[in-house]
């Protein structure tokens, strides 16, 4: 075997016949490189010159808890179909990582291709892969690049060489540094002189072998790419973000580093100064309890974090939740419990979100599925914070809130800001004659469970109030009366029950003729969808809903109920989802099965498959 | 102090308010709590201080010492918020409205066991409000545990003899840099009403490690947290008055050469005369040593242990519009709809 692989000529013929048959735009390829090596430009670059060639592509960086010096995997996926979910293994991959280099074969999907850095020189055991050597370490050295960046631009060079074997175009090459380097002439054209060398060398010594190859469309006109923390922050921007704290937590911190990135560029004051601040916190616990008070003052207040962090959170959102205040906190989930794998993703968080901290407590739950989302999200969980003075939770993922994905172009509020009923001087003046003189911070005047709140800094002699977690009666005075107490909680429930039909609605997209149902949410959305595909050309037809917030709006059950079973599809190993399903849904409850699990990996479609048929078929 | 009195109506301050205007809600606290005392300073200082109630902030955290609130200033905004996390919630609020006082209150639980990370945060960061640690060396809420403030060896009731070293808050606060460090005895309250009126009127974070007498849990004399044990063994280091701009001092008021002046921002003063040795509040090294001093000689030293009234503080280094965060609009909060093709250019 390992002389037909050193032939290249048998190789293929063992790789596959489909040398003629070409695979244009769909395939995956993977980069297995050394981290805190400066892989992920030369990732991105790729990526982005694939963009920019009108193809549908998604970058997924599999990371190691570390800084230096261990393997880290990026996936590109490029689909003409637009499928762009997590693969298992991908048609092509590029090692640059001689230790990895035997675990890395195996991922090669049959027929496929590995490149691989020429100080490998090992056996190359398998006979369907055609395998292509990569000298970079000699063409890196051939650059007149000082010799502290060789490492990084080892990286540099296979850009050229896949781009020459690929056939990936050097203009948009080109592009993808500018938008890298921020149009720094010097930075790009030397890359791009390393990029041009490494193509030429590929150009005169390795002979095409594999059907792989990229070519121009025009399906991302318009479109955009990026990661949804970005996003999410840039949504708070539009949403009038006015306060932040935050604690530095993996995969959460880019949120508040690109709120500390965009907020200079999108909300200075004409005289230069700021009408926001950015706080980062000694703990969680302090993040999320400046985050409160600034909320209860009257600010458009979030804190980002992720599960270690919400669990130090959950004390004070149980005050928030009582204490009737506005915040926002995303939770871009990982692996747990405990320190789990804390650069690996979940959806694990769900029972715990919805339910956080002592006592009865419930929060309402914007889930986002694409950057798009992100951005909505972001600048409506801040109008549904205010507008039911409650803690709103935005549950992302490592896989959204850090990986990219391309998605339509944001789009501008379509609505205005909802501060909510908040009284200012003479709103409250107008107020207290409304009510003939009586005015209390909790009173449900309006019968919807959402009471009038003042803030700080009312100059009105009735405004001031003391909040607190202790027991109180509509006029915010402590109370221990169990009439008083239960009275309190019986608004709070009217006020989510309001919440429920106004939250975003579940998306829905059905098949003539569906009797199977899936219910998903979050980053699991583009494997489902694929999945979708593949069930159909087996025979079997779904419907899909995916929930967008909790609580539930009537659309979610009435679903459940036009269907003889549904999927509930989810990245936990207990089906935390399903678990909130049944016990919202008591009566439909036996029509709910699972498809959950969790390994810190995203689901792919064909696991969703496998999950799915393997109940399909139990009789 | 000028009162106005008109034909015998009530006294009132500057602003038309009456004593009464600065106080809450009738006290749940034992009799004889030097936390009432305390509450009684405040609302004198803020009564003398011309203060608008509604433009002073409360907060606190958990135990007697933060029930206290709702003793005082019963017309302003307050949030009693977690065990030990007040300093964060005060915080994030002050962003909302920088023109407002904050008046903080704490308890030796509340700040020097389960509150320490915040408290030492909360100095560091200097940000603008008074933080009173009402400090009676003993759990009064949940009857009678030693705190990490109770001296070492001192028998209490139900808890035997206390084993630790007691934590000195202002000796944790001068280690974490705040601008303004005093201790004062809530059986001397001409000295407490003085260092709140000073304390409101520094620009940065002040705080002030009240000795509070619990008369029902920690009263005993030989603890320098009783009424009897902290007024034997109290130290003043200087007579403290805050003496507001429009007031004229005169030479006469002072015997020359032994008066010090902290000038505020305010352009009010602390005047501090000298009483024994003389002190320099402006040296941290000296504030160290008297500290240092104190625990070994086992007194109770009280004044205005360190000042720096010229640190920046906290809201000083985010460059914030001069409108208060909170009464901004949407048209300063969300960016014009042509900006969104900006966000777009950033996602490529």
């Amino acid at each position: 075997m390992e002389e037909s692989i050193a032939n290249a000529g048998v190789a293929t013929s063992l790789g596959c016949s489909e040398v003629s048959r070409e695979v244009v735009n769909d395939f995956s390829i993977t980069f297995s490189t050394i981290n805190g090596s400066g892989s992920a430009t030369a990732n991105l670059t790729i990526m982005r010159a694939i963009f920019k060639m009108g193809i549908p592509v998604s970058g997924k960086n599999i990371f190691p808890s570390n800084i230096k010096g261990l393997p880290t995997w990026f996936t590109i996926r490029l689909s003409k179909d637009g499928f762009l979910g997590y693969t298992e293994k991908s048609e092509i991959v590029v090692v640059m990582n001689p230790q990895t280099f035997a675990r890395d074969l195996a991922t090669v999907k049959p027929g496929g291709v590995i490149f691989y850095t020429d100080e490998y020189k090992g056996p190359i055991e398998r006979g369907d892969v055609v395998a292509y050597p990569m000298p970079v370490k000699k063409l890196a050295k051939e650059t007149d690049i000082p010799a502290n960046l060789r490492d990084y631009i080892e990286n540099v060079v296979y850009i050229g060489i896949l781009a020459q074997m690929l056939g990936i175009d050097f203009e948009r090459i080109y592009q993808a540094f500018e938008t890298h380097f921020q149009g720094k002439k010097k930075a790009v054209d030397s890359n791009f002189e390393v990029v041009r060398r490494a193509a030429k060398w590929a150009e005169e010594n390795l002979e095409k072998r594999d059907p792989y190859r990229v070519a121009p469309m025009n399906l991302t006109d318009g479109m955009i790419l990026g990661s949804g923390n970005a996003a999410a922050a840039l949504g708070s921007i539009f949403g009038g973000i006015q306060f932040s704290a935050w604690y530095p937590i993996t995969p959460s911190s880019s949120i508040a580093e690109s709120l500390n990135e965009y907020l200079p560029m999108f909300r200075k004051a004409a005289d230069g100064k700021a009408t926001y601040a950015v706080v980062q916190a000694e703990d969680e616990i302090s993040a999320v309890g400046m985050t409160v008070g600034a909320g209860w003052a009257g600010l458009r207040a979030m804190t980002a974090t992720s599960g270690p962090g919400l669990s130090l959170m959950a004390e004070y959102l149980g005050l928030a939740y009582y204490a009737e205040v506005p915040l926002v906190v995303w939770n871009v989930q990982r692996v747990g419990p405990s320190t789990g794998l804390p650069t690996r993703t979940a959806q694990g968080d769900v029972t715990f979100s919805y339910f956080i901290s002592h006592g009865d407590t419930k929060y309402i739950i914007l889930i986002p599925s694409t950057l798009k989302e992100c951005f909505e999200f972001g600048w409506q969980s801040l109008d549904i914070a205010e507008r039911f003075q409650t803690p709103v939770l935005v549950l992302s993922d490592l896989d959204l809130g850090m990986n990219y994905w391309i998605s339509a172009p944001f789009e501008y509020p379509d609505r205005p800001m909802d501060r909510g009923k908040i009284l200012w001087e003479e709103d409250l003046e107008k107020m207290i004659e409304r009510c003939q003189g009586k005015w209390g911070r909790y009173l449900d005047v309006d019968g919807d469970g959402i009471p009038y709140r003042t803030v700080m800094g009312n100059r009105h002699p009735r405004s001031g109030y003391f909040a607190r977690g202790t027991g109180h009666d509509d006029f915010g005075k402590y109370t221990e009366l169990p009439e008083d107490w239960e009275k309190g909680m019986k608004r709070l429930a009217l006020k989510f029950e309001t919440a429920r039909a106004v939250l975003p609605e579940p998306e829905i997209r059905t098949l003539q003729g569906a009797q199977i149902g899936i219910i998903a949410y979050g980053t699991t959305h583009d494997a489902v969808e694929e999945a979708r595909y593949l069930l159909k050309k087996e025979g079997i037809l779904t419907n899909y809903l995916r929930i967008r917030a909790l609580p539930f709006s009537k659309e979610v059950s009435q679903f459940v109920e036009r269907h003889q079973r549904v999927y509930v599809v989810e990245l936990n190993f207990d089906g935390q989802m399903k678990q909130v399903l049944s016990a919202e849904m008591p009566m439909l409850a036996h029509k709910l099965r699972s498809v959950a699990k969790v390994d810190g990996m995203p689901f792919s479609a064909e696991c969703i498959v496998r999950m799915l048929l393997s109940q399909e078929e139990r009789p | 102090m000028i009162e106005h009195v008109v034909d015998g109506a009530k006294a009132t301050n500057q602003i038309g308010l009456t004593r009464a205007d600065y106080r809450g809600v009738q006290s749940t606290l034992c009799p004889g709590c030097g936390h009432m005392s305390i509450a009684n300073q405040i609302v004198n200082a803020c009564y003398e201080l011309n203060l608008v109630p509604e433009q002073v902030v409360k907060f606190s955290g958990i135990g007697c010492s933060s029930k206290s609130p709702t003793y005082f200033l019963g017309r302003s905004f307050g949030f009693n918020g977690l065990h030990g996390r007040m300093p964060s919630l005060a915080t994030g609020a002050s962003f909302a409205d920088t023109s407002v006082e904050i008046l903080a209150i704490s308890g030796d639980g509340d700040t020097a066991s389960i509150g320490m990370g915040q408290f030492k945060h909360c100095m560091r960061r200097n940000t603008p409000m008074v933080y009173i640690v009402e400090n009676n060396g003993v759990y009064g809420l949940t009857k009678g545990q030693y705190s990490a403030t109770t001296e070492q060896g001192i028998q209490l009731r139900k808890y035997g003899k206390t084993k630790f070293m007691p934590v000195d808050i202002c000796l944790e606060a001068l280690a974490s840099n705040a601008t303004f460090v005093a201790r004062s005895f809530a059986g001397d309250p001409k000295q407490v009403k003085e260092l709140i009126k000073a304390a409101i009127k520094h620009s940065g974070v002040a705080v002030l490690d009240i000795i509070s007498p619990c008369v029902t849990f920690h009263n005993l004399e030989t603890s320098l947290h009783s009424y009897v044990g902290g007024k034997g063994h109290e130290v003043p280091l200087h007579d403290i008055a805050y003496v507001p701009l429009l007031d004229e001092i005169t030479v006469d008021d002072f015997e020359t050469g032994t008066i010090k002046e902290v000038a505020l921002h305010d352009g009010g003063h602390i005047v501090l005369k000298k009483l024994g040795e003389d002190y320099d509040p402006f040296s941290r090294a000296q504030a160290f040593h008297i500290l240092e001093e104190a625990h070994r000689k086992n007194w109770l030293v009280t004044g205005l242990i360190y000042v720096d009234p010229d640190e920046k503080n906290l809201h000083d280094l985010f460059n914030l519009v001069d409108t208060p965060l909170n009464r901004l609009k949407e048209e300063h909060l969300r960016p014009p709809s042509d900006m969104i093709d900006v966000a777009n250019q950033l996602m490529q």
